[in-house]
């Protein structure tokens, strides 16, 4: 799956959750949202992107739903 | 006309708490205040002689035929226009009845050809059969004198002819197209001797006829006649079916000549048509028979190959051994399954089902994906179930109708009559768009409010809209408070009542007047019923998903939503997008839109199914696309649905599927996908199997096979047969027994079976033990998931911009005659009415190009260039450009781009940056086009 793409999916879905006042619920929204709809195979390739390259390109929101919620995120994968 | 064997009770039944009984001919009866004294007569089994008068049209009382004495009445009233009264004794026969019926009908036969034996309404002409009724045996008037017999036929439309010599000027085609089409095409031109039905200045195909056959359906002669029945002759039976067009899922009979359809008329007593029809699903059936069907299974290795036609085993047996090669070589997860929402309920069910039981994954996707998935994402967040809130009668109720980026007198034609006589009576029209769509302005009806925004700001424009509503507490904050989650409504309300969302704030953004946003803001939140309704205007977004949020936290906020005449509607494009969702097809759902993590639903389906069912959610379409491009995805079954043309970004597309190693398509023609297959598996109309579909009001309608599939399988059959090859075994006798599988395993479907639809004429889901018949509204004392949850849609522009390489923004949508991507349009005499299709481009940007109407235009984006030719117009504002893409020539998604719906990837296909440059020719992607589907039909095999 072409990293680039993944990371500007991923920046969208935490475009949505931005406007959440409360960080954490933020954050769980993005990482819930991966979860629940993405193939095991993008979130792998994500988690790669993140873990090979810092996660370049994407937005701070999405590095840190990463960061805490890792263990959601590899479910399946 | 109706057809033969239908009652018609000659005035429109009433409805009313009060009740009148009267006398009829000595037989006592009870009727609703307000029935006609025709009616009455009708219901009771006595037949009052009529012309001018039909059920479906308000009475008239022209024709002179259907007087009655009425006991202390002077004279002999009009049954048609008369209302039943308490204690009325009615005669309908006497002599002098009987001598002035004669006298009228005596008039009327002396300007009216006796060519009955070769006429095409003989067997189911009204003027014939009232002539036997009132006992006609001479016409003392000659027909020497002046008459109309010579008259020309006008024979323009491709569907119907008119011909003025049998009219007699009853006026019923023009009422039709007023009281049921509301398009006013039609007048009674002239007095007297004079007196003609006219459409408009030339003939029908030059009118603003639309061709929804409503006046043909009306006459009573052989004045307007189907050209299928002058050529067929009359029906000998009929079926009830459903329409295969669009989401408003019409009832029709299909009126049959043994195993040939020679007419499809709307059926009377359908739930959701209420006897009306457009052009598509009235007379574009012909694609069924035409001879481009595949007849034949065939295969290949590559797409360079020939096509070898197989028997439908050796087909069947081959692809089943690729998707297990291509398993066993790339892991289960490189194959999966796509279906059309044009596939019925049972088919789609059974695709999913082949997905996950026999694929062993969850990579299976419908082209809802490509249209409606964020009404799913966002209906279901809100207020918890994935599907619009009302029946389409409801709209009847409304006093506010708000249409939110749909076109439904083009894509839901049926629906927008039934709108637009909401309108003519009084209600008031905001349309949310970036054109002005026809509804805006047409006979009768003018919207109170255009907000014609840019593309790509629907956001922008629903949160400053709700910003005035909350600001100026024009809400039902008690409403919010009773039956809406507090913290999430104080969050949110805290969020939309921020000045950065006031339309002022907003006005640079959307490009529409603060003040207007205001006014409209105002009128809907002060209705006594609003109702809205939307189509991909809305889902065909970046922020798809979020506007269909705000539309629901509109509808929340000032409590529109759990009563007739209100609500959140969502327009579905295809005939079962509703369907298609509800059962399954999205990768990360089970049928009844229950997630495939939740471990007790995937035991009740491994329970049901005999296999595991994979936890993690599948590939989407787009994904399926890149996945494949990285090697990871192989093999893909497509049925029905047509990846090649209506997807966007054609040539990541077909990079796509060139990268596949197997292909199997199902479907009815050779289409631009399976020029790219291996497998080319013959599909079956909808009038060659049994099924259901669901339409947009969540209305479940049969659909009944009325000839056998031409090539000998009906959809469901192969893919049961393509399961039973893989080693999974699927045996059904009947699609009611998929049915019954449904109903077993979704909650909401509990109560649905082929007998309670058969019985019932159609259902609406929810159709359970506390909804036995279905439900038509909604939501109604509490949400679908308890409280009504409000969710924070801010505003996130599109990444598509305009620039100066590319300064115009393209918007895309759908016309009248032709449906989609037009495999089936396309193929039927609808090409008539649009053959191509054009740019629209307003008159200041085509000056500045020095683009002229007819013009060939260079479209260019980021992801291609296509051309089309140019029609000026002034409906969309300068520096926005629309085309339509019912031809798969004119590339229209060779210019859109991958961006998609953050929520769901539904394809931005409404917003693309686009330049327009005057050149001679084609584009460089249409000799491509063309040279390779040169090729591919050269590869098919000839006549066997």
């Amino acid at each position: 799956m072409d990293p680039h793409k993944l990371v500007k999916m991923a920046n969208e879905i935490a475009g949505f959750f931005a406007a959440e006042p409360d960080r954490a619920v933020a954050l769980e929204g993005v990482a819930g949202h991966l979860r629940r709809f993405w193939d095991p195979r993008m979130r792998r390739e994500l988690l790669r992107w993140v873990d090979e390259h810092h996660g370049e390109g994407l937005k701070d929101s999405v590095r840190d739903a990463i960061a805490a919620h890792r263990d959601k995120l590899l479910g399946g994968v | 006309m109706y057809s033969v064997k239908e009652l018609d009770g000659g005035t429109p039944p009433r409805v009313s708490d009060k009740l009148v009984t009267l006398e009829i001919d000595g037989t006592q009866l009870t009727v609703p205040a307000g029935t006609s004294v025709m009616r009455a007569a009708t219901d009771a089994g006595v037949r009052v002689p009529k012309l001018c008068a039909t059920e479906s049209l308000e009475a008239f009382g022209s024709c002179r035929l259907c007087l009655v004495e009425i006991e202390g009445r002077r004279g002999y009233p009009a049954s048609c226009t008369t209302p039943v009264e308490p204690g009325m004794k009615v005669r309908t026969q006497s002599d002098k009845l009987a001598r002035l019926r004669r006298g009228s009908m005596e008039l009327y036969i002396s300007d009216h050809p006796l060519d009955c034996l070769t006429c095409p309404a003989n067997g189911n002409c009204e003027l014939q059969e009232m002539a036997g009724v009132v006992g006609l045996r001479e016409v003392r008037y000659g027909y020497e004198g002046k008459n109309h017999l010579a008259v020309i036929k006008d024979e323009s439309n491709p569907y119907f002819t008119f011909d003025p010599s049998k009219c007699i000027a009853c006026s019923r085609c023009v009422r039709a197209c007023e009281e049921v089409q509301g398009t006013f095409a039609l007048t009674l031109d002239g007095r007297g001797f004079d007196t003609k039905i006219a459409a408009g200045a030339g003939n029908f195909l030059e009118s603003e006829c639309v061709s929804c056959g409503a006046c043909v359906q009306a006459c009573p002669t052989a004045t307007l006649m189907e050209k299928s029945i002058i050529d067929q002759g009359q029906p000998d039976h009929a079926v009830i079916t459903t329409c295969a067009y669009c989401g408003v899922g019409c009832s029709f009979r299909a009126e049959m000549k043994g195993n040939e359809v020679v007419r499809m008329v709307p059926n009377k007593d359908g739930h959701a048509n209420h006897g009306h029809s457009c052009v598509k699903g009235r007379f574009a059936w012909g694609y069924a028979s035409h001879p481009d069907r595949i007849k034949q299974p065939m295969i290949r290795r590559s797409i360079d190959d020939p096509w070898r036609a197989v028997s439908w085993d050796e087909a069947i047996q081959y692809a089943a051994s690729e998707i297990k090669r291509i398993q066993a070589s790339h892991g289960q997860g490189a194959v999966g399954g796509i279906t059309s929402s044009r596939c019925s309920n049972e088919e789609t069910y059974l695709v999913q089902k082949l997905v996950r039981a026999g694929f062993g994954n969850n990579n299976v996707d419908t082209c809802a994906r490509v249209c409606h998935s964020p009404t799913g994402y966002g209906l279901k967040t809100t207020l918890g179930e994935s599907a619009g809130t009302q029946n389409f009668d409801s709209v009847q109720h409304a006093d506010v109708i708000v249409v939110i980026g749909a076109n439904p007198t083009d894509a839901h034609p049926v629906f927008a009559s039934a709108m637009k006589r909401r309108l003519r009576e009084g209600a008031k029209l905001i349309v949310f768009d970036p054109r002005a769509i026809d509804l805006v302005r047409t006979p009768h009806v003018e919207a109170s409010y255009l907000l014609q925004l840019l593309p790509g700001t629907n956001v922008a424009l629903i949160d400053s809209f709700t910003h005035v509503i909350v600001t100026e507490g024009l809400h039902k904050e008690d409403y919010v408070r009773a039956r809406c989650e507090h913290p999430a409504y104080d969050k949110w309300k805290a969020f939309i009542c921020e000045p950065r969302n006031s339309p002022e704030a907003m006005e640079a953004v959307t490009g529409v007047p603060a003040a207007q946003v205001r006014e409209a803001a105002r009128l809907y939140a002060g209705a006594r019923n609003a109702a809205i309704y939307y189509g991909l205007g809305v889902t065909e977004h970046s922020q798809g998903s979020t506007m269909v949020i705000a539309i629901a936290n509109l509808a929340m906020v000032t409590g529109n939503l759990g009563r007739p005449g209100v609500g959140v509607n969502p327009l579905r494009g295809q005939n079962n997008v509703q369907g298609a969702c509800d059962m399954g097809s999205f990768p990360h759902e089970l049928p009844g839109y229950r997630h495939v993590s939740d471990p007790a639903v995937r035991a009740l389906f491994s329970t049901a199914w005999g296999v595991p069912i994979e936890p993690e959610p599948g590939l989407r379409i787009p994904n399926m696309f890149d996945a494949a491009i990285d090697g990871s995805f192989r093999a893909l079954y497509v049925q029905g649905e047509d990846i090649a043309q209506s997807d966007p970004d054609t040539h990541h597309v077909t990079r796509a599927l060139r990268a596949m190693e197997c292909i199997i398509v199902q479907d009815l023609f050779l289409n631009e996908t399976a020029k790219f297959a291996h497998v080319l598996l013959p599909g079956s109309s909808f009038l060659e199997k049994d099924g259901t579909f669901t339409n947009a009001e969540r209305r479940i309608s049969r659909i009944r096979k009325v000839m056998p599939p031409l090539a000998g399988m009906a959809d469901w059959e192969i893919t049961a047969a393509l399961s039973n090859a893989l080693g999974y075994p699927m045996h059904y006798d009947h699609p009611s027994q998929i049915m019954d599988e449904i109903a077993r395993l979704t909650p909401t479907f509990t109560g649905v079976s082929y007998g309670k639809i058969d019985r019932l004429g159609s259902i609406q889901w929810p159709c359970n033990d506390k909804a036995p018949e279905g439900t038509p509204t909604m939501h109604v004392d509490e949400f679908v998931r308890g409280k009504g949850r409000f969710v924070i849609t801010e505003y996130v522009p599109t990444e598509e911009r305009t620039s100066r390489k590319y300064p115009l923004l393209l918007t895309t949508g759908r016309i009248l005659s032709q449906y989609n991507v037009g495999a089936q349009t396309r193929r039927t005499r609808n090409v008539i009415w649009h053959d191509e299709d054009r740019i629209d481009i307003h008159p200041h940007d085509a000056e500045h190009r020095g683009i002229s109407e007819g013009d060939w235009v260079a479209v260019r984006s980021r992801a291609g260039e296509t051309a089309l030719r140019a029609r000026l117009t002034d409906r969309l504002q300068p520096g926005v450009v629309y085309t339509t893409f019912h031809h798969p020539e004119s590339g229209a998604n060779v210019v859109t781009t991958e961006n998609s719906d953050w929520a769901t990837n539904c394809p931005e296909y409404k917003v693309t940056a686009v330049q327009l440059v005057k050149v001679a020719a084609p584009s460089e992607w249409r000799r491509e086009f063309d040279d390779f589907t040169e090729q591919q039909l050269g590869l098919l095999p000839g006549p066997s």
